[in-house]
């Protein structure tokens, strides 16, 4: 059973600590990584999906294939949802039309994805890494600009999808997660 | 922007040209060999069009400019895309950019004329001129690409190919377009000066040569004619395909 763990992790910018020892298990199934903003949530998933290099400590078992909602949605604004999964996956995955309509959106919506809302794009980038084939999951602050019913069909995507790997989710609101096990940081 | 051309202007400056063409030759024995007027000269471009002579030197010219122009794209775009990762050859390659950048076109035609044959000017003289801007332009739009996708393409694993396409290209795209508009001119206007310079035969700076040795002045317009035509006629067919690339590309 895949796991990642992290020890001693620590990690400072222009002298200014955002990590400082942190050590986890994340074992497969969701782990809320919970934090107030700016104390190393963000931080945390970069180091972990290898965009950047700690300080010290040690992360082992995160060379996997991973899929990431970023705390941007980073879409090609010029592309369709299709094209959009076409460029991350390769192909548009069969079981795309389906997961796109229980977002609450619409699988034949052809028009570029800068013409949609913010809440549309934000649950495009959330089908993109559910529907890529990663062996863990990094979601930054997924349910950015989602409203109650919304920020619900993704946690239960989230749930239904993530449980054979690990899926690290950042977020300070953990409504709807309350039985999953939270890492904190940053406590104040 | 370039500035748009009304017809009302455009008939307005003809019409000048024909007043000031009538009034030299009224006022001098010669006059209107010193300037002929928009009628003659296309008359003398009807009288050009069917013969064989013509063709053969628009051929000629296009085949060695447009080849320099794109010859040129190909190695900027190689070497904008190896320096855009790589600041030592961006260090390297700065310097003979801005001599070409800066050197008068002429001084590198003389000197092309000691290296290389006649037939080979333009075809060097076009390709040197369209270095620099597209070299520049493509280096800055790799500059400008957006990191969040490299990095998500880096996460997502999405094969280089893919990157290309989905990345690089849209972003690139429009600094070449600008490029490539602004070159095409330039390769039409130094290749022809390279050609008479060089007089490779058969070609349209030779006509440009004769009809000056001779005072030819319909010809020499007539030939102008046939350069703008050429330069606008490759400048939207190229751009065209560029925007077919970049509406694949999503750009």
């Amino acid at each position: 059973m895949m796991e990642i763990h992290v020890e001693g992790l620590c990690k400072a910018y222009g002298g200014r600590p955002v990590l400082t020892g942190l050590s986890a298990v994340f074992r497969p199934g969701i782990t809320c990584v919970a934090a107030p903003s700016g104390t190393g949530k963000t931080t945390l998933l970069r180091l972990l999906l290898g965009l950047e290099r700690p300080d010290g400590g040690i992360i082992r078992g995160a060379g996997c294939r991973w899929a990431a909602v970023f705390q941007e949605d980073r879409l090609l604004e010029n592309l369709s949802a299709a094209g959009n999964l076409r460029f991350a996956l390769g192909e548009v995955p069969g079981e795309a039309g389906e997961l796109l309509a229980r977002l609450g959106l619409d699988p034949s919506d052809s028009r570029p994805v800068r013409a949609w809302s913010g809440g549309m794009r934000r649950r495009l980038a959330l089908a993109r890494a559910l529907l890529a084939p990663a062996e863990a999951l990094a979601l930054d602050e997924p349910f950015t600009g989602l409203d109650g019913e919304n920020r619900a069909r993704c946690v239960e995507l989230i749930r239904e999808r993530g449980g054979g790997r690990p899926v690290l989710l950042a977020t300070h609101d953990l409504t709807g997660l309350e039985d999953a096990p939270v890492v904190c940081l940053g406590e104040k | 922007m370039a500035p748009k051309l009304r017809p009302w202007s455009v008939a307005l400056w003809l019409l000048a040209w024909q007043g000031g063409s009538v009034a030299l030759a009224a006022a001098y024995p010669h006059g209107g060999l010193l300037l002929a007027s928009p009628v003659q000269a296309a008359l003398r471009l009807l009288e050009l069009l069917p013969s064989s002579a013509f063709w053969r030197a628009v051929g000629n010219s296009s085949l060695r400019i447009f080849g320099g122009f794109l010859l040129s794209c190909a190695l900027a775009l190689l070497l904008a895309s190896l320096a855009a990762g790589r600041p030592w050859l961006r260090d390297l390659l700065g310097p003979p950019v801005a001599v070409v950048k800066a050197v008068p076109v002429a001084s590198f035609i003389i000197l092309a004329l000691v290296w290389l044959d006649a037939e080979a000017l333009s075809l060097f003289i076009s390709a040197l001129m369209v270095f620099p801007p597209v070299y520049l332009n493509v280096l800055e739009g790799l500059r400008q690409t957006d990191p969040k996708l490299l990095e998500l393409a880096r996460v997502y694993r999405i094969p280089f190919r893919r990157r290309v396409w989905g990345v690089y290209l849209p972003q690139v795209l429009p600094y070449f377009r600008s490029a490539a508009s602004l070159a095409l001119g330039l390769c039409w206007k130094a290749g022809a000066a390279a050609e008479v310079i060089g007089l490779p035969e058969g070609t349209i700076g030779e006509r440009l040569y004769t009809a000056k040795v001779y005072y030819q002045t319909p010809d020499l317009f007539a030939w102008t004619a046939v350069i703008l035509a050429l330069s606008a006629v490759f400048e939207r067919l190229f751009l065209a395909a560029v925007d077919g690339l970049a509406g694949k590309a999503g750009a």
